[in-house]
């Protein structure tokens, strides 16, 4: 792994309506179910699901882009890291205050179906929080 | 036969409907366009999405006791059919060889016994079935496209597909669609999403280990197989509903497209044979006067 220092890994990201990144970088790290996972060159082949958070990529030993997904599967192998997403924010271009409405809309629909909640409005309320926390973090860092 | 003044207004209605016609044309060429890129863009995440279930599905063990979605219920009784349709009309065959279809498959699966359910997309599909199938529409999504086919229709329908599945409505679910061969020509396809059908195996896998390492990717799977299978076939079912609604948009437009050119090529047919008609008996008009003037001229 340490030799990878100057290798640098292609990254797809992968929409339904777009091809939303092709690149070359040196890191990424994508937001596992079981935990962040960083993707450097030379990774064991790995598929994971995704939790909703944040794809970061990294470039000369910062973050450069950083996206929001709700979810979806990433695809590790030694040359390259895949991402499929089916809805992707950049998250420069969220404000705190569209993250909350976010949020309350997904609660409002949550409680709105009522006892027979189901698991897509739940996902959807898991989806908004963590994007809240996200947007959060990043505003709060730069 | 028609006097002059019939005739200059069936001229006037004719070339107004040309317009429109050509108007129609123009506008369904740039979305046929539009439909065609957008048809492109989706491309990608189908095909990387298919690789992915299938080297899941590769891995040993998998595919004995796969999910549900996968395996089926084991039974073909009860056969959701999703045939997919524009809420407008105006596009030539488009809608009729759909209903057709949908019409000999309901007609072919009640001879063989089985129950049919129909979940119509497109209000024309929904209306032109539910005169002679209400009783078996069990769902209609309507107001697809109308700017765009957009992702969250796929999802919307495709959530209430695995819903119906979920609570064993149905057996086989099978879209009907119209796949985009060119402008001119659109081809009726039934494609089968549940049970999910098997993606065909690349002919040439990927080989992750360098040139002697084993013949297919090993991957590490986290969490397990099942789990991640278990999250991709919706997320497959969703992307091939999605890729029906686009090639289904595309076809329309296209269909449209010829329908209106052919329409405005008819008015312009139609325009000419008219204005010699009008012609004609202007100038039959006009000599007959001149015989009148001159008749009474000799007469006196």
């Amino acid at each position: 792994m340490a030799e990878a220092g100057q290798q640098k890994i292609a990254f797809d990201l992968v929409t339904p309506t777009a091809l939303a990144i092709a690149e070359q970088v040196d890191m990424v790290v994508v937001p596992g179910s079981e935990g962040d996972i960083g993707v450097l060159p030379g990774h064991t082949p790995l598929i994971t699901t995704l939790r909703p958070g944040l794809v970061d990529i990294h470039n000369d030993g910062r973050i450069t882009k950083s996206l929001f997904v709700t979810g979806g599967f990433a695809e590790a192998t030694p040359e390259r890291c895949m991402v499929l997403a089916e809805t992707v924010l950049t998250v420069a271009d969220v404000t705190p205050q569209d993250a909350q409405a976010r949020l309350a809309e997904a609660r409002e629909s949550l409680a709105a179906a009522g006892a027979e909640a189901n698991a897509a409005a739940k996902d959807e309320v898991r989806a908004a929080e963590a994007l809240v926390e996200a947007v959060a973090m990043r505003r709060g860092s730069n | 036969m028609a006097s002059l003044k019939t005739l200059k207004t069936r001229i006037k209605s004719v070339r107004s409907t040309q317009k429109i016609t050509s108007a129609m044309k123009m506008v369904a060429a740039s979305r046929l366009r539009r439909a065609q890129e957008a048809a492109e863009a989706a491309r990608p995440y189908a095909v990387r999405m298919e690789r992915m279930v299938a080297s899941v599905l590769a891995s040993p063990g998998i595919a004995e006791n796969g999910p549900r979605l996968l395996a089926g219920t084991g039974k073909d009784n009860v056969q959701l059919l999703i045939p997919v349709t524009s809420d407008r009309g105006l596009a030539g065959g488009f809608n009729a060889t759909i209903i057709r279809e949908t019409r000999r498959r309901i007609a072919l699966l009640e001879g063989q016994g089985k129950t049919v359910k129909l979940l119509c997309v497109g209000r024309k599909g929904a209306a032109a079935l539910r005169r002679d199938y209400g009783a078996k529409i069990v769902g209609t999504a309507e107001d697809i496209g109308r700017t765009g086919v957009k992702f969250s229709d796929a999802h919307d329908i495709g959530q209430r597909v695995l819903e119906m599945f979920a609570a064993g409505e149905f057996d086989v679910a099978t879209v009907i669609f119209n796949r985009f061969a060119s402008a001119i020509s659109q081809i009726v396809t039934p494609q089968q999403i549940v049970p999910v059908p098997a993606p065909k195996i690349e002919a040439a896998p990927v080989d992750v280990h360098g040139a002697h390492g084993t013949p297919r990717a090993v991957y590490e799977y986290e969490p397990s197989e099942q789990e991640i299978l278990e999250a991709l076939l919706p997320g497959n079912l969703r992307i091939q509903i999605f890729r029906a609604l686009l090639e289904s948009s595309a076809s329309e437009h296209g269909a449209r497209m010829t329908a209106m050119d052919n329409a405005t090529r008819n008015a312009g047919d139609m325009i000419g044979k008219l204005t010699m008609t009008y012609n004609r008996q202007r100038q039959a008009q006009i000599t007959k006067e001149l015989i009148e003037i001159i008749s009474g001229a000799e007469a006196l």
